[in-house]
């Protein structure tokens, strides 16, 4: 990161901005963390996925969830962390009517995973630019609190205990990020490699991916004091919100003032960090280990077996694709953004070896189709087995059907289930390619339209493409442009 | 003392089943006389913090008929968690507290074929040695009702010895079982740690909670074990194993048997305490195990360690008592008032001593020097008893210092108290199996021998309690 540039704001003095990242992530497990209420709670009425342990019930137990291990085991070995033998779980306690125990049960002395970094993949110009590695502090394992609902007829504050107990890892990088674009270029990365594994949808909307950044400006090379903004939970309010903070503190700086450690929250409406209200004292959490829970020993032989189940990661697809298939850096991003995605255009691929046209395709087509649907998780192969999709690629190759016509084929495909060739059958779709059958249609249309024969006779060359229209619709459009031009060129001058 | 022997509710349970098998009584003539006992009694003891209708024990009964425990009837402590009852674990913040599920030992027990008879008073969340921590007012010992029943498990320990519970369930922290049943003159059994499920128990110290049996006698604490012990999914800190039957070898005897004296806690007793000691190890021997002397050289710091760590875990356990859900809500205008007067008025002064305690514990700065020293003087300990182990089967030692006390002698002076179970917290702290069994008198009142066994090793413990009790009903 060049000295002197935040953002797109170009100042004096010589300052590098540098932020660190603290993110939660909600594991993708069908159970909480610690008993068998469902995980999945979103938009279910307040308080109907809680037991005894979830909400804190006296003499309630915590049993781990052995899913949740091993999705957060998944996130730290494709983070090429370093996983110890052992690790545990602590109480971080404190009184808040969200938090049912009034700890939290977290890992704090000795997370489950500890290193590991990232690569940034930097774009220049639409192009693959340089890799910036992050390097990551640890990752562990806690559980989620409740929420607070306040109801402003009343002014009432009521609790839902729904989210209690849903599993997160915490994710805390190295202050490594210089800007506030490498930050949320960081976040999409991370959230592609997480849904890559399945560890987590990683939804923002929901809540399953959420950010706390903090961020300081150092000049000439001295650290300078950080603040935190909390609840970042959009890239785009990470963006907008480290952004503004660099320019506040920057300004501060300029006047010759001190910036304060503090804690901020991002008003995305008026686009400005606001303080927090802040505890007078400082937070002491006393955390300990807690007795309900044993040591969590990760062997050797559990490890290899999750590694083994590792799936190509993203930038190992993009490089492999790249060699493999050549395709332009923007079609293998596009492409590969979503595991599904890409394990599809692999498919069609296989069946259909033309990686470019399969990607032009896809690109323009499914994408647009599976866009209409709005689907948060693309399963194009559910609606639309890559079998059919090369079949339609086969075909227009072949000149069974023509471009646009192999368009709305694989549209109805995706919507009917039907096979493409079932559907080119069924409707008559196929070519005309018999120029005899397309010389008797061309003898119709100059016997239908004396007018415009005679204007394209008298040397007029455009009334050509009016009458190569009327011919595409006598055929329903099954003609191949080029050839219709051709044969009704060749009527006109008998 | 002098009731008639007729009377069903002084049977141990054992005697009770064997009876019901043969069909010389009927579960209805038991309630009656238990009834009869607790209508008596009960008002000057306070044992009971809540009882069931014996109507509904007698129906109970009739579905439990075909069960190993044929419906008979067990108090269980009010610190566990039951289906029917309030909960108030000694609390005024509990005081109309109704769980909505069974722990896994009450499960156990009506799985069994037993009914909970009712519900027994105890220190609140089981922090005493006197059962004058009561939110709810003190049980008083029926042998003497000027003196403490001993605690926490007190109600429990009351209850069997005044006949108004064939057995009872208590919990042990640092001493809760084995004290009261000491001090009552009856049978208090603690479970290696693991042993039974913590499940539904409400937590005060979650390192050293354990639930066991207070019985009439050591035949009828290996029945209720082997209802009670067993793996428990819902708790991790559950030890996998089968279950057993902790009655089949009771009577083997203990010929050749090593039993180790503990010199320390021998050596603390005085006077008539003393001899009534002396007189265990003569019988030991009479009954042909092979005593010797062992020590236990960091039993000396067993106390402030156990103060440490119990403490520690307290203040995070009974953080959950907010004012917010379950418990009573002292003052909600605002958050920070609703928590700091809910839990003003609602724990008694013994809890928040112990959670001021525990608190300053963990604090920034001053865990390693208290919590973390306390985690290593803990190991010091279990090494102590992993020596002794080395040269002794099982290990005794006197349960208390004393017979019990007065009520009121030591309320103000809170170190005394916990000297009371100076002898109990280190096998607590080791996670050991202990039971303690009469073993005279001193004074006139119970005086308590307790037998220490390694992990896991209750059927010898019960195996050397069995064969001292019948050597002293000889």
């Amino acid at each position: 990161m060049p000295f002197g540039k935040v953002g797109p704001y170009t100042f004096s003095m010589q300052t590098e901005t540098v932020i660190g990242l603290e993110i939660h992530v909600q594991l993708a497990t069908r159970t909480k963390l610690f008993c068998g209420c469902s995980a999945d709670y979103f938009g279910a009425p307040p308080n109907s996925h809680c037991c005894p342990v979830c909400l804190g019930m006296p003499g309630a137990l915590p049993v781990l969830n052995e899913r949740a291990v091993e999705l957060a085991l998944l996130a730290a070995l494709a983070l090429g962390c370093e996983i110890p033998p052992y690790s545990r779980f602590d109480r971080k306690q404190y009184f808040y009517p969200d938090l049912p125990k009034g700890y939290q049960i977290s890992q704090y002395e000795a997370p489950i995973a500890r290193g590991g970094h990232l690569d940034l993949e930097l774009e220049r110009e639409g192009k693959d630019g340089p890799t910036k590695r992050v390097r990551l502090r640890r990752l562990h394992l806690e559980e989620d609190a409740g929420k607070l609902l306040h109801d402003p007829a009343t002014g009432r504050t009521l609790v839902d205990l729904n989210r209690c107990g849903v599993p997160l890892i915490e994710i805390v990088t190295e202050p490594d990020i210089g800007s506030p674009e490498e930050a949320a270029q960081f976040l999409k990365q991370l959230r592609q490699i997480l849904r890559y594994l399945g560890v987590s949808n990683c939804d923002m909307e929901k809540g399953e991916l959420r950010c706390d950044a903090n961020i300081s400006l150092s000049i000439s090379g001295k650290p300078g004091t950080k603040t935190e903004i909390k609840n970042l939970n959009s890239f785009k309010a990470v963006e907008e919100a480290l952004r503004a903070e660099a320019e506040r503190q920057r300004a501060l700086l300029e006047r010759g003032e001190r910036v304060v450690q503090q804690t901020f929250g991002w008003n995305p409406d008026k686009g400005r960090v606001e303080p927090q209200r802040t505890k007078e004292e400082a937070e002491d959490y006393r955390y300990f280990p807690d007795p309900d829970l044993v040591p969590l020993v990760v062997d050797e032989g559990w490890r290899q077996k999750l590694k083994a189940q590792l799936p190509e990661l993203p930038h190992e697809k993009r490089a492999r694709w790249k060699r493999e298939y050549g395709l332009p850096d923007y079609d293998i991003r596009v492409l590969t953004e979503e595991r599904t995605i890409a394990e599809y255009f692999e498919k069609v691929v296989a069946l259909y070896p033309k990686p470019k046209d399969v990607s032009n395709w896809m690109m323009t087509e499914l994408l647009r189709l599976l866009g209409e649907e709005a689907q948060t998780e693309p399963e194009p192969g559910l609606r639309l087995p890559p079998e059919h999709f090369a079949e339609v690629l086969k075909m227009v190759e072949a000149g069974t059907i023509n471009r646009n016509t192999g368009k709305d084929v694989l549209e109805e495909t995706y919507r009917t289930g039907k096979s493409p060739r079932q559907i080119v059958e069924e409707r008559g779709l196929a070519q005309i390619t018999d120029e005899a059958e397309l010389a008797r249609l061309a003898d119709e249309v100059i016997a239908e339209q004396p007018e415009a024969v005679a204007n394209f006779r008298s040397g007029n060359e455009k009334t050509l493409g009016f009458l190569v229209g009327q011919l595409m619709a006598k055929t329903r459009g099954r003609a191949d442009p080029k050839l219709a031009a051709r044969v009704l060129r060749e009527r006109l001058s008998q | 003392m002098t009731a008639t022997p007729e009377r069903l509710n002084e049977k141990p349970l054992h005697e009770l089943l064997a009876l019901l098998q043969r069909g010389e009584i009927s579960i209805e003539s038991l309630i009656e006389d238990l009834f009869r006992a607790i209508e008596a009694r009960e008002p000057e003891i306070h044992a009971y913090l809540e009882l069931a209708d014996p109507d509904e024990l007698v129906r109970q009964a009739q579905d439990q008929r075909e069960k190993p425990l044929r419906g008979l009837p067990v108090a269980v402590k009010d610190l566990i968690s039951t289906v029917g009852f309030r909960t108030t674990c000694g609390s005024r913040f509990l005081e109309d507290f109704r769980p909505i599920y069974d722990a896994t030992a009450v499960e156990k027990l009506k799985g069994a074929g037993a009914t909970v008879l009712g519900k027994t008073n105890l220190d609140e969340f089981g922090m005493g040695s006197s059962n004058e921590n009561s939110a709810f007012g003190p049980t008083r010992n029926p042998l003497d009702l000027e003196r403490v029943p001993g605690g926490s498990s007190g109600g429990s320990a009351a209850a069997v010895a005044a006949h108004l519970a064939p057995a009872a369930l208590g919990t042990d922290t640092g001493g809760s079982i084995r004290l009261p049943a000491a001090f009552c003159g009856v049978v208090g059994l603690k479970p290696t740690y693991g042993l039974v499920s913590r499940y539904g128990l409400v937590a005060y110290a979650s390192s050293l909670d354990q639930i066991g049996p207070i019985t009439k006698d050591v035949r009828d604490a290996a029945l209720l074990l082997s209802v009670l012990a067993g793996h428990d999914p819902r708790d991790s800190t559950s030890i996998n194993g089968d279950s057993a039957d902790y009655t089949a070898e009771l009577e083997g005897g203990i010929e050749g048997f090593r039993v180790g004296v503990v010199r320390e806690f021998f050596d603390a007793l005085e006077g008539e305490a003393r001899r009534v000691a002396e007189g265990w190890v003569r019988a030991f021997e009479g009954l042909g195990a092979a005593v010797e002397e062992v020590s236990l050289p960091h039993a000396e710091y067993a106390i402030p360690t156990y103060y440490l760590i119990a403490s520690s875990e307290a203040s995070a356990n009974l953080a959950r008592y907010d004012g917010v859900r379950y418990t009573r809500r002292f003052h909600d205008e605002s958050l920070e008032e609703m928590f700091s007067q809910s839990r003003e008025e609602g724990f008694g002064p013994e809890v928040k001593r112990r959670i001021m305690l525990g608190t300053y514990a963990l604090s920034a700065g001053y865990y390693e020097q208290w919590y973390g020293k306390a985690q290593r003087v803990r190991t010091l300990i279990c090494q102590d008893f992993r020596r002794a182990f080395e040269r002794a089967d099982v290990l005794i030692t006197p349960t208390a210092p004393t017979p019990a006390f007065k009520l009121g002698e030591k309320l103000d002076d809170p170190l005394q108290m916990y000297l009371c179970d100076a002898f109990l917290v280190p096998i607590s702290l080791a996670g050991l199996c202990a039971i303690s069994v009469p073993g005279g008198t001193v004074e006139g009142l119970p005086f308590g021998l307790q037998i220490v066994g390694d992990k896991l090793q209750e059927a010898k413990i019960l195996r050397a309690a069995y064969a001292f009790e019948q050597s002293r009903a000889r």
